[in-house]
């Protein structure tokens, strides 16, 4: 399913123009064997090219609500819309095409397949999607723009053809945002990505990570705890305010 | 689908550590597996070769299958044996295309030594009713004249005119046969006129001798052993009557092989002396029917290695899975599917049990390739060098498929740990 033409993707799940990246209508999730929803959200939408800044209580459902954006889970009930696509009503392949073709994920930490050199790990996406692939394509080869996301993201040539496993936690960061980068996704959705480095570094990449969103229209969904980098980002979240599960304090 | 499976292989030669121990522990046990089978197929195919040209072998009274194995593959010992008459009478039997006399008992360095007629190498049927060849020199027609099979002259590097002392008695250690084989002959050395060419069967561990050596080598013994202080010149020997008198057993042809069972009770009801004669096949049936418990039994120990094998594999992959659960979290996140996911698992299973299967192959050519000599030395059984055959791959078959379902555990608890994570493992 890897090869798939881009152009067969693109006509099952071409983005619907109205602006809207992520579209959450009416939602509520409740982990399997839980006695109530961890998540009953109402109203949450992302424009596209939108940079939000999500932020929550550890526990409070913000890396579950990335799950289901991402189609790895559906929700009880309600809407959740990916560039205009209903996830409940794609299959789960069509899902995985889905996130596969238009969204890149960015973990806290072991974002990467350890025995891959780094610039393999880049290039994952691309192997995974045609799409992505024919986009990163535009400019120069798939190889090269890893070689430039690689550059702009700071890590050392030497290191590019290093297993990843190798690399430090940050050098690791880097490469994992490049790979969420490449083949330039409508959405990346990004879950504490910072928080296993030191603040300087957080501040760098994060300044790094929203430009390259930037010149790329990407849509950005960025969780993390720190407040101190919420002020780049467009919009501020908390999931408290628009998660009325919160309130009944019945999460977890 | 195609950028998971070539991750799974990428993944499986980063691992290469362990799963090449799993691919080692499966090729061993399939080499084992292998090795039984064809050991067992060899044997059976080496004895029926052996007999398949023979159509009664007659002697002493007894066990039927002692009786073959004593005529045919000289292993056992032979407490009596029949009188010459009785052959005579067998042999002119109108039923009767061609019998051969048998005289066992003396070996030369742990080779057996068969007094027998000239006829021996006219009229003895092998395999599918082939004769015998000489490669080298001509049959005996004198007295200490003799004949070897393409082993031993092989073994020794024997050739044409070499001359042999044999010993009495069976012995069964090589070079230092002497002491252990009893008393030597070493007084009345052979003359090697004629070596045979390969025959896949005991004759090719045989020295053929006339019935009249073997009476001139024992006319001046006195009850096993040699008379103290009497040995004969060569010369004084002609004086001595050297008629056989008695032979250990013998093999006989019948023009129509339906006459068999009638030669057979014939024999059997001979009135001068209490004979017997065997069906080498039905003989055969018996031995095997004595050995098939020990075979299956061989057989379900090496099935159960491999199965302890195959077991591991699924445990190594099992154990393998909870270090790799983010790796799955990882290209789930990527756009890979819980079943493509179990794919890989199963693919790096199917891989691992395929390649082991394949170099257990390759290890019981190069096993019995090595062991061949031995075998043929110690059982006489001919292990064949061929390629595998279809009871052997179907052997093969079996054990990548059943790799396959042992894979579908870790596979199985694959797709279920990617569903029950998402994005984010537990671990
Ligand atoms: N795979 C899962 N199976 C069952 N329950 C889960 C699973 N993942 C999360 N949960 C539960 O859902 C709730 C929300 O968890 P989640 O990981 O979304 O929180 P979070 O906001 O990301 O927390 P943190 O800031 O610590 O990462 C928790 O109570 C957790 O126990
Ligand atoms: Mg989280």
């Amino acid at each position: 399913m890897a090869d798939a033409a881009p152009g067969r993707s693109d006509r099952n799940m071409a983005p619907a123009g109205n602006g809207a990246a992520i579209r959450i209508a009416d939602l509520a999730f409740r982990w399997p064997r839980q006695p109530a929803p961890c998540l009953e959200i109402g109203e949450f939408a992302v424009a596209a090219g939108e940079r939000v800044f999500l932020h929550g209580p550890s526990g409070s459902g913000k890396s579950t609500l990335l799950g289901l954006i991402g189609g790895v889970a559906l929700p009880e009930r309600g809407r959740i819309e990916v560039l205009g696509n209903d996830l409940g009503r794609l299959s789960g392949r069509r899902r995985d095409r889905l996130r596969a073709d238009h969204v890149g994920f960015l973990f806290q930490q072991f974002n990467l397949l350890p025995w891959l050199s780094a610039l393999d790990n880049v290039l994952l996406p691309t192997t995974f999607s045609a799409l992505r692939k024919a986009r990163a394509a535009v400019e120069r080869s798939p190889r090269e723009e890893a070689e430039r996301l690689l550059g702009r993201l700071d890590l050392a040539a030497a290191d590019w053809h290093r297993p990843a496993g190798m690399l430090s936690i940050g050098q690791q960061q880097r490469v994992a945002a490049a790979r969420a980068l490449i083949g330039r996704p409508e959405i990346i959705v990004a879950d504490e990505p910072t928080s296993a480095l030191d603040a300087e570094r957080q501040q760098l990449f994060v300044d790094l990570l929203l430009q390259e969103a930037a010149a790329g229209g990407t849509a950005l969904v960025f969780v993390s705890h720190d407040h101190r980098l919420a002020a780049h980002f467009d919009r501020t979240v908390e999931l408290a305010a628009i998660n009325r599960a919160a309130e009944t304090g019945a999460a977890a | 689908m195609k950028a998971v499976l070539i991750l799974a292989m990428k993944g499986a030669l980063a691992r290469r550590g362990t799963l090449g121990l799993m691919l080692v522990s499966i090729a061993l046990a399939t080499a084992l597996l292998l090795a039984v089978e064809r050991i067992r197929h060899d044997a059976r195919q080496s004895f029926v070769q052996s007999v398949s040209g023979v159509d009664l072998v007659v002697g002493p009274r007894g066990g039927a299958v002692p009786l073959l194995m004593h005529a045919v593959f000289r292993v056992g010992d032979a407490s009596t044996g029949m009188r010459w008459e009785s052959y005579r009478q067998i042999a002119t039997h109108p039923a009767v295309d061609w019998a051969l006399p048998l005289a066992l008992g003396d070996s030369y360095r742990g080779f057996s030594v068969l007094g027998t007629t000239p006829d021996y190498f006219e009229r003895f049927r092998y395999g599918d009713r082939q004769s015998l060849r000489l490669a080298d020199g001509r049959p005996f027609t004198g007295l200490f004249e003799a004949v070897l099979g393409s082993e031993v002259a092989k073994r020794f590097g024997h050739r044409p005119g070499d001359r042999i002392a044999l010993a009495h008695g069976s012995g069964h250690i090589e070079d230092g046969a002497k002491e252990l084989a009893g008393p030597g002959h070493d007084n009345r050395p052979f003359t090697v006129v004629g070596i045979l060419a390969p025959t896949g069967t005991p004759v090719d561990r045989s020295v053929h001798v006339s019935l009249e050596s073997i009476s001139a080598l024992h006319v001046d013994w006195v009850g096993g052993a040699p008379a103290p202080g009497l040995s004969l010149p060569a010369a004084a020997l002609s004086k001595f009557d050297l008629a056989p008198k008695e032979i250990s057993a013998a093999l006989v042809g019948l023009k129509r092989r339906a006459d068999a069972f009638r030669m057979q009770r014939h024999v059997n009801e001979l009135r001068d002396e209490p004979l017997m004669a065997v069906l080498p096949g039905i003989a055969l049936d018996e031995l095997w029917r004595t050995l098939g418990l020990m075979e299956r039994t061989l057989f379900a120990v090496s099935a159960l290695v491999v199965a302890v094998g195959l077991a591991g594999l699924a445990a190594t992959m099992l154990a393998g899975l909870a270090e790799r659960r983010r790796e799955l979290a990882v290209l789930r996140a990527l756009g890979a599917g819980p079943g493509a996911l179990c794919l890989m698992l199963l693919a790096e299973g199917l891989f691992v049990t395929a390649a082991g299967a394949l170099a257990g192959l390759v290890l019981l050519a190069a096993g019995s390739a090595a062991a061949a000599p031995w075998l043929l030395d110690q059982f006489g059984i001919v292990l064949g060098q061929r390629w595998p055959s279809v009871n052997e791959l179907a052997l093969v078959g079996a054990i990548i498929g059943t790799g396959l379902i042992a894979s579908l555990i870790p596979g199985w608890r694959a797709w279920r740990m990617s569903l029950a994570d998402g994005l984010t493992p537990r671990t």
